[in-house]
């Protein structure tokens, strides 16, 4: 049924739904109204059979979880930014693990400057950690997500992350349909750990492993989040065919086919783009737009595929790799090595600096002109930078 | 008979296995049946502390507990020599997962044991004073606030051995370690405290705090047993001393843990909801610099100059803790 709620509130019921059986919260904008939610509902009896954990912080919060799993137990937690951060050295070690914790960004900016607004900063700079990445366009996107990625999670033994953008979509009011429970149950069956710690049957886990091991240990645990390329779509094809709607899974084409000029992106700015490469197409423009759900593993593939018309790929990157070009453009070009696609970068949306239609007009105008360079900031206030530029040269100068 | 004061034999209380004992009395460590949860074979140091207490407490919890435990461990020398993959010298369940979470993961394991109805099955989380005083320390705070159903066992062995002995919040003022030497003389570590964690921990208002020393396996096994009775977060603080940090022969481990009793640097006692029920009252007090000079990592405290002026402070830390916990007393019927 369709309602319109918050994109919290709908992710929260949709986690719900799934049968946490251990939660761990510590609050942090713009994640706090999910936790929130499930704690009301925990509350309320409506998520029965769960331990609601309010621990003292966000390294404790993921460690808690890994206790949790590691008992059999299906773990989630949410957070964002800093909070991400604090939680790194957890993050790797529950991919290290190979348990299938559940935990949700709300993507925010990271400090310094200090700044609680979006970008995909933080579940970036955990790119490498051994998680599934999912990125939800759309807040019926990020609540269908959460049950794919329990899913998918637990058959594979890896953690997912499942990433929406903060305020944008958490803090959205807009039509979702939640998954009810009989849907939910139909599609997600009981956790099943793959070894457990029970006094019956006494494991080791977490030992101790050295040179002659380690990388063989590390490659079953790539093989087994690539196999996410896989098992991925085809959960979400079986969850959707439950829900009664497509569920996205490695990647979203907007008239892609046919299009000259793909602008390529993550997250929650693929709604504002579809509407501007709508708009340009109408105009006789072959324009399309890309969005990419699954990021780790990353489904070059899929990407190639949708990008095979492509002449001019713009990629816009939601967070700043400092010394590169970005992480995705990284990516999408790798994957499109060997074709004649020119791929560019836009830097665009740092600290909640809104990614407007009339901006992607600006810049995909601009690209149709040849006036694209390499690496651009979309909405750079070119003014202050250059006064600051003159400032420090000055500096450098004076003795 | 006169019992030596040093290097003596196991006699009288501090008996491990003593044939004259009804079985019930005797102590686990000298059940030939015992489980053996950390069993041999493994690597640690000769002459460690910390390996045989785990023994003990492993297996004194297994029996409290009939056999349902899991136990969780901190990143440290406890968890490296105990489980080179693909070689594990453990017989229980055992998690171990980084340095600084072990109290958290063993939070979650209760929180998932008791919603999945195995309430029955207990946790016991291991770490040493490293993991536990300084980089475990929020986590340990945040599961003794929250009075989560785990016991937390820290092996203090008064540095960072795992990484060739580092200064810790509970290395000993004026010890010397790798990261506060001893340079012409002089050096060692510098601190007004050794951060006090069982008193941290009654603060919290944890339902049972209790120190002990690998010295007396007795008393540890006693104290381990009544803290598996209750329910809630418990702290058992446990002396192991390390021949490697320490600079001690590998045979006196034992004995210097009774001997750190003997001197009130180390106090022996049990509270309750954050008051102290019991404490044990030292026989025969020894100073502090019979039991200092026997380690090396004091040796500048008395050579090539004796420095009287620290060894008095020391002493003076020692008659403190004494004073705090009346260890003094003579205790009530004796002569």
């Amino acid at each position: 049924m369709l309602r319109q709620v918050e994109g919290s509130l709908a992710v929260a019921e949709t986690v719900a739904r799934c049968r946490p059986q251990v939660i761990s919260a510590y609050p942090i904008s713009p994640q706090t109204h999910v936790v929130e939610h499930l704690s009301r509902l925990a509350r309320t009896g409506e998520l029965d059979h769960c331990a609601y954990l309010t621990v003292e912080s966000e390294f404790a919060a993921l460690s808690s979880l890994v206790g949790a799993s590691a008992a059999g137990s299906r773990s989630y937690t949410a957070t964002s930014s800093q909070g991400l951060l604090f939680m790194a050295e957890a993050v790797f070690n529950a991919a290290g693990l190979g348990l299938p914790i559940v935990m949700t960004v709300a993507n925010r900016a990271v400090g310094a400057p200090i700044n609680i607004w979006n970008d995909q900063g933080d579940s970036i700079a955990m790119r490498d950690a051994g998680w599934i990445q999912l990125y939800a366009a759309d807040n019926q996107a990020a609540a269908d997500l959460h049950v794919v990625a329990f899913r998918v999670a637990e058959e594979l033994s890896v953690p997912v992350m499942v990433c929406m953008d903060g305020f944008v979509l958490t803090h959205a009011f807009e039509e979702v349909d939640v998954p009810d429970q009989h849907q939910v149950d139909a599609v997600l069956p009981p956790f099943r750990p793959r070894q457990l710690l029970d006094p019956a049957a006494p494991v080791s886990i977490g030992a101790m492993v050295g040179p002659e091991a380690y990388t063989e240990v590390r490659y079953l645990a790539d093989h087994a989040l690539r196999r996410a390329l896989e098992v991925l779509p085809a959960a979400a094809d079986e969850i959707g065919a439950v829900l009664g709607r497509p569920v996205p899974s490695l990647v979203q084409a907007h008239g892609c086919r046919g299009a000259g000029t793909v602008v390529v992106v993550m997250g929650s700015v693929l709604g504002t783009l579809s509407e501007v490469v709508d708009e340009r197409v109408a105009r006789g423009v072959r324009v399309g737009a890309l969005g990419i759900t699954c990021f780790r593993p990353f489904p070059a593939s899929a990407v190639r595929a949708a990008l095979c018309d492509a002449d001019e790929v713009i990629v816009l990157e939601r967070s700043l790799a400092a010394g590169e070009d970005g992480p995705l453009t990284a990516d999408v070009a790798r994957a499109l090595a060997g074709t004649r696609a020119r791929v560019r970068t836009v830097v665009a949306g740092l600290g909640g600096r809104p990614v407007t239609g009339t901006a992607l007009h600006g810049l995909l105008d601009r690209a149709e002109g040849g006036r694209l360079g390499a690496r651009t900031f979309l909405d750079l206030d070119r003014t202050v930078i250059d006064r600051e530029l003159r400032r420090s040269a000055a500096q450098e100068v004076a003795p | 008979m006169t019992v030596p004061a040093q290097h003596g034999p196991q006699v009288g209380t501090l008996a491990v296995g003593n044939r004259l004992l009804p079985l019930s009395l005797r102590t686990v460590a000298a059940d030939a049946d015992r489980l053996s949860g950390l069993t041999g074979g493994h690597r640690a140091c000769r002459g460690c502390g910390e390996a045989l207490a785990a023994r003990v407490v492993v297996d004194a919890a297994h029996r409290a507990t009939g056999g349902r435990l899991v136990t969780v461990n901190a990143t440290g020398c406890l968890e490296v020599f105990s489980s080179p993959y693909p070689e594990s010298a453990w017989r229980v369940p055992w998690l171990h997962s980084l340095f600084g979470n072990a109290p958290a993961v063993a939070s979650g394991v209760a929180a998932a044991l008791a919603v999945q109805g195995r309430g029955d099955v207990r946790v016991l989380a291991q770490g040493g004073d490293g993991g536990t005083l300084d980089i475990g320390f929020g986590c340990l705070s945040g599961m003794f606030e929250r009075d989560d159903d785990v016991l937390y066992v820290c092996y203090d062995n008064q540095a960072y051995m795992n990484t060739g002995v580092q200064r810790s919040s509970a290395t000993p003022a004026d010890a010397r370690t790798a990261t506060t030497p001893v340079v012409d003389g002089t050096g060692g570590n510098v601190t007004r405290h050794v951060k006090d964690a069982p008193r941290i921990a009654m603060a919290h208002g944890v339902r049972y705090v209790a120190t002990a020393t690998v010295g007396d396996v007795r008393d540890l096994e006693e104290k381990v047993t009544r803290a598996m009775a209750v329910r809630g977060a418990r702290y058992l603080h446990v002396l192991v001393p390390c021949p490697l940090g320490w600079g001690t022969p590998t045979d006196e481990t034992i004995e210097l843990a009774r001997h750190a009793v003997r001197t009130g640097l180390f106090p022996l006692f049990e509270a309750e909801d954050g008051d102290v029920v019991a404490t044990t009252p030292i026989r025969r007090r020894e100073p502090v610099t019979s039991y200092l000079e026997r380690q090396s990592r004091f040796a500048h405290l008395f050579h090539p100059v004796r420095q009287d002026e620290v060894l008095d402070r020391i002493q003076r830390e020692a008659d403190r803790t004494v004073a705090r916990y009346r260890l003094d007393r003579q205790e009530e019927g004796a002569s």
